[in-house]
């Protein structure tokens, strides 16, 4: 079976975002990007899947501007064996919201056939949580989401998700979102990102899909949150007691 | 009803589907972006519920004050589904009938919440009830295909369930069998269809406006959307229908099922909703220490959080999670022991009322967040802490 990998390059992890002074998006013109975590996650579960004989191809996917190619490049370098970027240049004021992605992987997973798609939970950047869910309909598949543990895949086999509710059995093509307890991803090493470059990326555009990306949504502004004001550092617990009683009177 | 391919065009009515903005529809100038829109007079909203113990949970009220929110000329039908005689309970709570009211009281906190309940159930124009064994497991296959028809029959503008991990698994999945983007986390509404969502880890505030066809489809961040107490002015029972399932097919109840469930029993609130939290971090280096935070919860009636690291180091089971990837929690009080204060975590408790912070490091990112904040060694604020904090009468 193959597995088919969406990842997605956003603003790194580490980077503290800034409001860009007209207030229309998050400042991303200079600052680094990388690999969303739930997509790294994503691809290295999908690469013990293949250690494991349960899988014989991994390949990764991405929708995004000429850059994202680098993010592939990463998914290369982790061990996929060859990748589809799917270009599009977003609009900053209608970005490229979860419907249109869901759409574009369809039409691949159309293309390509796989025997599960596994996809990051939500991205760092517009926390959405969406594009999992919205192409498990799409594809008319069962859906596991959050997963926090994958035996090998094989029919009948049980998906852990992490929240308060566990296992749902699967019955065919499952299609899992993954959370951040599901694995730790491996480190691209050298000699593997210097063999990426030679492996094989598609390009192709919505269009070539036949897939309308349309924007449901409208970005009317961006603001920065509402600033805490500064608080007290207290030098006993006493005082910090009579604070919560007196002061704030939550005690 | 929907129509599959669509046709999106600017003379289209964006609120309703009809080909033309229809006379019943009032017109405003938006001073933000100097358009016109057009808007439908008539709001009419699902809020698809969850329940527990024959009682519509909190986070559930909180989509209803949502509903408010949208339009106070709002229509709104509240969606149960399950099985049983807790089904059938909790669907009479949605009602807000009487014979809930007079078995439940004891004591004045309860009675309040009740009373909070009843005017917020009174929103509802009706209760629509799902019954079957298929829904008695949260599975999003064949809720899905619920919501679907639900919505092809109700033809509503808006659709609202709260962000748990119900409302996140089901919502997008059913948004996409009606053809139309759902809108995550929405923490506050400023017109029908314009919404403020929290965007990278909350650290920044993104109003968008939801320009597609209907329903609007969004799940909620309960704790912006907390239920105001005040007492009833009337109590009125809202009819309950049942919702004609003919549509369930084998196939799609077929797709997953239900194997098991392993869940954390504990006496104390749940942390969603709880007043007070108190947090550990790495910083309480083990497992056993925990131990002394349950007991500190313990006295201040208080639920118990963790951050990333201290779930990573096994110290805590993760459904105790704060943060972007946990639990978003917004109490009154949250006291955070050893919690450095990653920009992931900020995003799960950065809407508290108050947040204490003992930490050994000065430097510590959560300082600059905490209204009260203590430079030491926890262990020894904690024991502090214990000795001179009365127990809970």
């Amino acid at each position: 079976m193959k597995i088919l990998v969406a990842v997605k390059r956003v603003v790194d992890y580490a980077v503290k975002v800034r409001v860009r002074p007209d207030r229309t998006a998050v400042d991303t013109g200079s600052v680094k990007m990388s690999m969303n975590p739930f997509c790294e996650i994503a691809v290295e579960e999908a690469l013990r899947l293949r250690e494991a004989g349960a899988a014989s191809e991994v390949v990764a996917a991405t929708v995004g501007p000429a850059q994202a190619a680098d993010t592939l490049r990463t998914a290369l370098a982790m061990g996929a064996a060859r990748a589809v970027h799917v270009l599009h240049d977003p609009d900053p004021a209608r970005p490229l919201l979860p419907l249109a992605v869901p759409q574009i992987l369809r039409a691949l997973a159309l293309q390509e056939s796989p025997g599960l798609l596994i996809l990051g939970k939500q991205a760092i950047d517009d926390d959405c949580n969406q594009t999992g869910q919205m192409l498990a309909a799409l594809l008319n598949w069962p859906q596991g989401t959050f997963a926090s543990k994958v035996p090998s895949m094989l029919p009948e086999e049980e998906i852990h998700s992490h929240i308060t509710w566990d296992a749902v059995q699967q019955h065919k093509e499952p299609f899992m979102p993954t959370d951040l307890r599901l694995n730790q991803p491996r480190y691209a090493t050298l000699p593997n990102i210097m063999k990426a470059k030679s492996k094989v990326i598609k390009k192709v555009t919505p269009a070539d899909l036949d897939v309308d990306v349309r924007s449901d949504m409208e970005v009317l502004r961006v603001d920065e949150p509402p600033k805490r004001k500064a608080g007290v550092i207290l030098s006993s617990v006493d005082e910090l007691l009579d604070k919560l009683k007196n002061e704030a009177r939550v005690l | 009803m929907m129509n599959p391919t669509n046709s999106r065009t600017n003379d289209k009515c964006h609120c309703c589907l009809f080909g033309e903005p229809s006379p019943s529809h009032r017109t405003w100038r938006n001073p933000l972006l100097n358009i016109t829109i057009v808007a439908k007079t008539k709001v009419s909203t699902l809020v698809v519920a969850e329940h527990e113990g024959g009682l519509v949970k909190p986070s559930s009220l909180s989509a209803l004050v949502a509903a408010e929110a949208i339009a106070k000329e709002n229509k709104v039908s509240l969606l149960l589904g399950g099985s049983g005689p807790a089904l059938h309970k909790a669907a009479e709570h949605a009602a807000a009938s009487h014979p809930l009211v007079n078995e439940f009281r004891e004591g004045e906190e309860k009675l309040a919440r009740q009373e909070t309940d009843l005017h917020l159930l009174s929103l509802a124009l009706q209760v629509l009830v799902a019954d079957s064994d298929v829904f008695a497991h949260p599975l999003a296959e064949p809720w899905a295909e619920l919501l679907r028809s639900v919505q092809q029959k109700g033809g509503y503008s808006h659709v609202i369930a709260s962000s748990t991990s119900f409302g996140k698994n089901l919502l997008p999945r059913a948004a996409a069998l009606l053809d139309v983007s759902p809108v995550t986390d929405v923490t506050a509404i400023s017109e029908p269809r314009v919404f403020v969502r929290p965007i990278y880890a909350g650290n920044a505030l993104c109003t968008v406006r939801y320009t597609g066809e209907s329903p609007c489809m969004m799940s909620i961040r309960s704790t912006s959307f907390s239920p105001a107490t005040e007492s009833m002015s009337e109590t009125k029972v809202a009819p309950i229908t049942q919702v004609d399932l003919s549509f369930l097919s084998e196939a799609s109840s077929r797709k997953s099922s239900w194997v098991n469930l392993t869940s954390q029993d504990t006496e104390r609130p749940d942390l969603a909703n709880a007043r007070v939290v108190v947090t550990g971090g790495r910083g309480l280096k083990s497992a056993e220490n925990f131990k002394l935070l349950e007991q500190l919860a313990e006295k201040l009636g208080a639920a118990v959080g963790a951050t990333r690291a201290a779930v990573d180091a096994g110290y805590v089971p993760n459904e105790l999670q704060v943060g972007q990837t946990g639990k978003i929690v917004a109490p009154e009080l949250y006291i955070a022991f050893g919690v450095s204060g990653a920009i992931q975590h900020l995003a799960g408790m950065r809407d508290s009322k108050y947040i204490v912070a003992v930490n050994k490091d000065a430097d510590a990112p959560i300082f600059q967040v905490a209204d009260y904040g203590i430079v030491g060694d926890l262990f020894q604020v904690l024991e502090e802490l214990l000795e001179k904090i009365p127990d809970k009468k």
